[in-house]
């Protein structure tokens, strides 16, 4: 249930989320989702990816600060009220999420991937409203 | 392993003795064959036969940097060239550079020096001593291959930089030994991890390290990382580069050889001793050199001294790790800043790598500094909200010891430049006006 997500700090710098790109397609990487927060100095980029501990390996030998981060990733149907559904749950056993992105694929659903601290009562919670998880072992050819 | 017992244990009022024979006959002896020092005597009313004791060392007049670049390039020599065997310079940022010139005997006392600080760190005999400080016109790299080969250590003159190689023949040749700046030794941790090596195996028992201002946490990281034992050393190539001053084992300040540097406090504003056991300027005589003596030279280093004797059984006075350099001393916004001050803080921070840029400018006539830190990956947080906190404590510590607010700016680790011998911390832009 549990995902890997990479956490990359990026200077802001032209060029600089070029460069991560570039290491990535060199390497085979398939992005399958990605954030960026940004502040005036830097940026954090959260990213979903194909083989995420050799992406992080490969990245880190070419200088970049990465970290590993565990992450939910929550299906939500594609259609109005979706998402509102998933969170009156999540808000309602008075979860609090850190960060939260989402991207919708073609098959009528989307994904929400959640950052928390308590991910394990996220999981818990939401299989307990027949909520679907994604699993990690598909997440990764998503 | 005491290198000189009769002289680094010697009962104090015999050392005084010494201490006041060869500044009497040290004053002769630039009285006699320098004319700058002859005319200064003069001009102070002082006789070379005034001098009888070292407490008379307080009458004789200061000699400063402005000095050493007004008297350039050889004024200042008590010899003549024909006597002068090797020559040193240190790069001046503004005007002439610094220039020294050693007798036949004043590279004896190099070798001597340089071998009890060796032994008082901690080698021994038959260690082999891999030299990484730079080797030329900078001091470092001989004053310690003088000193080992005169202690009866191997050398290896390996110079700064090279990373690759120097941890290549460490693990091959094995050398109990490392000499280089502080800097230099966290950044080849770095290289080691890189390499695929394990840091902590390395053959280094016993650091010396110096020629640059660090701190304990620096130490720390040193020790930690290599399993070692990192030592402080003091010098300056204007007294005869590194081997003024050593720490022994116990790290509880550096011995002074004061039996040849002898050693005062000042107050850097009135010109006057400092009260026993305070903070002021370090102020060094050269009892017995012969190419370029100096009498009260101003070293500019902020430091206090200890008198009582050591458990290592050395009776020489102890300096205490400088805290500050006026060279170095920023002053911004009317506020005194030294950037050992920041690095203490980010150090003990532990959150940061000792890598940090100090940049200091001015806008609307306003002195602006911003500190440049960068993020060690495993405190690296991918929640802004962290990454915020981190940045507003390190401003908060900052301001509160400065009594000046910095920004500062988190940078990716690698982005500031390494050193390869002394570190560069400071950008003042102010001066490009």
């Amino acid at each position: 249930m549990i995902i890997k997500q990479l956490s990359v700090f990026l200077e802001n710098r032209t060029g600089r989320l070029t460069e991560l790109t570039g290491i990535l397609a060199e390497n085979d990487i398939n992005i399958s989702a990605f954030s960026i927060a940004d502040t005036a100095d830097y940026g954090i980029l959260r990213m979903i990816v194909g083989r995420p501990e050799i992406a992080a390996d490969v990245l880190r030998k070419n200088g970049f600060t990465v970290r590993i981060t565990d992450v939910v990733g929550m299906i939500v149907p594609h259609r109005p009220g979706g998402l509102h559904k998933a969170l009156q749950i999540i808000s309602e056993n008075g979860i609090a999420i850190d960060y939260m992105y989402a991207f919708a694929s073609g098959d009528c659903k989307a994904t929400v991937v959640i950052r928390a601290d308590s991910l394990d009562r996220i999981i818990d919670v939401l299989q307990e409203h027949k909520l679907e998880l994604l699993q990690a072992g598909d997440v990764y050819q998503l | 392993m005491i290198f000189n017992e009769k002289y680094e244990c010697m009962d104090l009022a015999e050392l005084k003795n010494v201490q006041s024979e060869r500044l009497a006959s040290l004053a002769g002896y630039v009285a006699k064959n320098n004319d700058i020092y002859r005319r200064r005597l003069a001009e102070a009313g002082i006789t070379a036969a005034g001098i009888r004791s070292i407490d008379d060392i307080t009458k004789l007049p200061f000699t400063t940097k402005e000095d050493m670049r007004d008297f350039y390039p050889f004024k200042l020599f008590s010899q003549g060239m024909e006597n002068i065997r090797e020559i040193h310079v240190s790069s001046g940022t503004t005007g002439n550079p610094t220039v020294v010139g050693y007798t036949r005997e004043d590279l004896d006392l190099w070798g001597e020096v340089m071998a009890r600080c060796l032994a008082c760190a901690g080698a021994v005999p038959g260690d082999m001593v891999q030299n990484a400080y730079g080797y030329g016109l900078f001091t470092g790299g001989l004053g310690v291959h003088y000193g080992a080969i005169k202690l009866g250590c191997t050398i290896l003159p390996m110079s700064a930089g090279l990373t690759a190689r120097q941890l290549k023949l460490m693990q091959d040749f094995k050398p109990r030994i490392l000499t280089c700046t502080p800097s230099y030794a966290i950044y080849m941790v770095e290289d080691a991890v890189k390499m695929g090596m394990d840091p902590r195996k390395s053959s280094w028992e016993v650091g010396i390290h110096g020629a640059e201002p660090w701190t304990d946490a620096m130490r720390q990281k040193i020790e930690s990382s290599w399993d070692m034992i990192a030592t402080d050393i003091y010098g300056l190539s204007e007294i005869i580069g590194p081997g003024v001053a050593q720490e022994c084992h116990l790290k509880c300040g550096l011995h002074i050889f004061s039996d040849v540097f002898y050693p005062e406090i000042i107050d850097p504003v009135t010109n006057k001793p400092a009260p026993a056991g305070e903070y002021g300027e370090l102020v060094i005589t050269t009892l017995t050199k012969t190419g370029i003596p100096l009498i009260r030279y101003r070293t500019r280093d902020l430091t206090r001294l200890h008198a009582e004797s050591c458990q290592c059984g050395r009776t020489l006075v102890r300096m205490e790790k400088c805290v500050g350099r006026s060279d170095d001393m920023l002053i911004i916004r009317g506020v005194n800043v030294f950037p050992s001050q920041i690095e203490s803080v980010l150090l003990e921070m532990s959150e940061t790598k000792p890598h940090y840029l100090l940049v200091v400018d001015r806008e609307n006539n306003l002195d602006t500094i911003e500190i440049q830190v960068e993020v060690e990956e495993q405190f690296f947080s991918d929640e802004v909200r962290e990454l915020e906190n981190l940045r507003r404590r390190i401003h908060a510590n900052i301001s509160s010891l400065l009594g000046l607010s910095a920004s500062i700016r988190l940078v990716e680790p690698g982005t500031i430049e390494r050193s390869m011998g002394k570190a560069q911390r400071v950008v003042d832009k102010r001066k490009l006006n």
